[in-house]
């Protein structure tokens, strides 16, 4: 492989972990904050690129209103699927939660071919964005750059909310003990639907440059993305962000270079991601920035 | 009383031998499939009930162990002409060419391999609990699934097998389903089943009384993975056609959800649920239809009938959290005094 290549698959690579991250990033908040595993995060991510692509072709608005729009919208949505289904089960055993939350994907999805139609569409793309540029010798698409920029952006911007305001702290609060928050007056289930709702947008934002980056949006688009970003989380230590964030790169750019270096096992690309799950949870199982937890008796 | 028992539960067995029977030859094939499936969504159900509500162990592979079973069964029992007319893309490998077995030998074999995958994968994954066990074997059946899609010349990649010859009647679907109920039963009822639900209830405690856990989960999983295995056969014979897209994670949750709705935990009410979800899901079709009442014609929405399904199943998990039975099992003692301690005790 010649030194171009390479940096052209590597900076495919970082893009692609970028989306990981951002997806991640949701995934490892919700653990954080309440210990379940949202397997309806990757159809939350689905729906934020139906709505970006109804707003932008059915009603005509352009695109960086509809977008934002749509980051709104999916923000509300995940919000609402916390106070619908996971609110209830608050007391319940977490199995129940977990079960609640693949009914909750399972809906969505169905919803989804229902409202929309089960045949694949084609996601609108700005020229703007995903214009090639070529910087010595390496082709590559503006949003390539973009996205990796924006996942730092977002990155930080949530790293600062959670160090340093009094939200965060309650988020923080919250993910260590419920009821110890409570009595210091936190209002638990407020924070829980914030984790939610940034959660759901940061899942947004991934999905639409996901639908940029392959233009081609169904509403089972989510549940492998969804599942690998799971496992991006996990690897990072799960309810660490920036954890998720490492994990994201390391999933995102080890499935390219996989396919870049062994061209024979494109085929299993995807299984690239769980062959990484199982090790890291054979050799590390609280992941590479997770705390390890000690089950008192 | 067990004597007296045990011959009501010959006589019930007798009288669904005949109810078969009769429903063999008088109902349409249509309804036949329905109550093949409710059958084996049985074995299936009351298998994944083994491992998830009896021994506690979040397991989402089922898919994957139904697929090493319903691949095994269907490239066994598919005579070597019809083999030929499916690889064309790529020729068979050749032992597998000309072995051809009558369908119990093939649907054991099914059923074997698929508790060898469970052997294999469990070694590394049962040592992992909740979320992470849950995770860890979805993880796993997908990759069976991307293994299966791959391997061109095994298992015709995503082409998939098709005319695999229907030997799946009432009799093979029904006969397996008793047969799996009654060693899951007693195996729950012998010292074995104690064992895992004491490493459901508490796994420090179960431990501490000398329990093995990691013996006693393996058994669970393998035990549940054979099952599965001979489900995806019988289900592969019934359908007639299969490819690796049919073993997603969608089979799984339909599994899940049987189990949920029945109550995890309770043989019975996994029964009971397989029978009503299977129907339910056919009997939903008119959703998808247009009706038409007098001069007037409703139209059917194509797709509501799943978004109906998965809303009442939503209020379920959310509102009757332990299901129809939650523990409690169906027992002739709670039939003949409903009120008696035993029935309430769930007839142990």
């Amino acid at each position: 492989m010649t030194l171009g290549l390479f940096m052209q698959n590597l900076a495919n690579g970082i893009s692609l972990g970028s989306l990981y991250a951002l997806i991640a990033i949701g995934y490892t908040m919700v653990y954080g904050i309440l210990r379940l595993i949202n397997f309806a995060h990757g159809d939350i991510f689905m729906m934020a690129t139906y709505f970006s692509f109804f707003g932008i072709m059915l009603f005509n608005i352009p695109w960086y209103i509809s977008f934002t729009l749509a980051i709104i919208l999916t923000g509300i949505l995940g919000v609402a699927v916390e106070t619908a289904a996971y609110r209830p089960l608050r007391d319940a055993p977490k199995i129940s939660l977990l079960i609640s939350s693949i009914g909750v994907s399972f809906l969505l999805e169905n919803l989804s071919v229902l409202l929309f139609s089960g045949k694949p569409k084609a996601f609108p793309t700005p020229n703007v964005l995903t214009r090639m540029v070529t910087i010595s010798g390496i082709t590559i698409q503006v949003l390539s750059f973009i996205i990796p920029v924006v996942t730092f952006i977002l990155l930080s911007l949530l790293l600062y909310l959670i160090n340093n305001t009094k939200v965060g702290m309650a988020m923080r609060a919250v993910s260590k003990d419920h009821e110890t928050a409570r009595l210091m007056s936190v209002d638990v289930n407020k924070i829980i639907s914030l984790t939610f709702g940034l959660g759901s947008m940061l899942a947004a934002i991934g999905g639409i440059m996901w639908g940029l980056k392959f233009p081609q949006i169904n509403p089972i688009m989510g549940v492998i993305p969804g599942l690998k970003c799971f496992i991006a989380a996990v690897i990072g230590g799960i309810g660490n962000v920036k954890g998720a964030v490492i994990g994201g790169f390391i999933l995102g750019v080890g499935e390219i270079m996989l396919v870049a270096l062994l061209p024979g096992l494109t085929g299993y690309r995807d299984a690239f991601a769980f062959i990484m799950l199982i090790v890291i949870l054979l050799l590390k199982p609280t992941g590479i920035m997770g705390e390890k937890i000690t089950e008192k008796v | 009383m067990k004597n007296k028992n045990r011959i009501l539960t010959i006589i019930s067995l007798v009288v669904l031998a005949v109810i078969l029977y009769y429903t063999n030859k008088g109902v349409d094939s249509y309804k036949l499939r329905i109550l093949n499936l409710c059958a084996i969504y049985t074995i299936l159900g009351v298998s994944m009930n083994l491992i998830n509500g009896f021994t506690g162990q979040f397991s989402l592979g089922h898919a994957g162990f139904m697929a090493v079973g319903a691949y095994t069964t269907s490239l066994l029992i598919m005579p070597a002409d019809i083999k030929v007319e499916n690889f064309f893309l790529k020729p068979i490998i050749s032992p597998l060419a000309n072995i051809h077995l009558p369908f119990l030998p093939a649907l054991i074999a099914g059923g074997l391999l698929a508790a060898g995958a469970a052997f294999l994968i469990g070694y590394p994954v049962l040592r992992l609990k909740g979320d992470y066990l849950a995770i860890a074997t979805l993880g796993f059946s997908e990759i069976i699934r991307i293994i299966f899609t791959n391997t061109q010349s095994i298992t015709n990649g995503s082409l998939g097998l098709k005319s695999i010859p229907n030997y799946t009647n009432l009799w093979w679907s029904f006969g397996l389903a008793a047969f799996t109920i009654i060693i899951i039963v007693s195996l729950i009822r012998s010292s074995y089943g104690r064992a895992f639900k004491a490493i459901r209830e508490d796994e420090i405690a179960a431990e501490s009384m000398g329990i093995n856990l990691f013996k006693h989960k393996m058994w669970s999983f393998v035990i549940g993975a054979f099952f599965a295995g001979v489900g995806g056969g019988l289900l592969a014979s019934l359908i007639g056609a299969i490819d690796p897209l049919m073993f997603r994670f969608f089979l799984t949750y339909n599994i899940l959800l049987i189990i949920v709705l029945g109550g995890l935990g309770s043989i019975t009410g996994t029964v009971i649920a397989s029978f009503i979800v299977t129907i339910a899901t056919e009997g939903l079709r008119f959703l998808d239809e247009s009706i038409n009442i007098g001069e007037y014609t409703i139209q059917g929405i194509p797709g509501l009938r799943m978004v109906v399904f998965s809303v009442l199943l939503m209020i379920v998990i959310i509102f009757f959290r332990n299901g129809l039975m939650g523990k409690k099992e169906f027992s002739w003692a709670s039939l003949r005094n409903p009120f008696s301690k035993a029935s309430k005790m769930g007839g142990k």
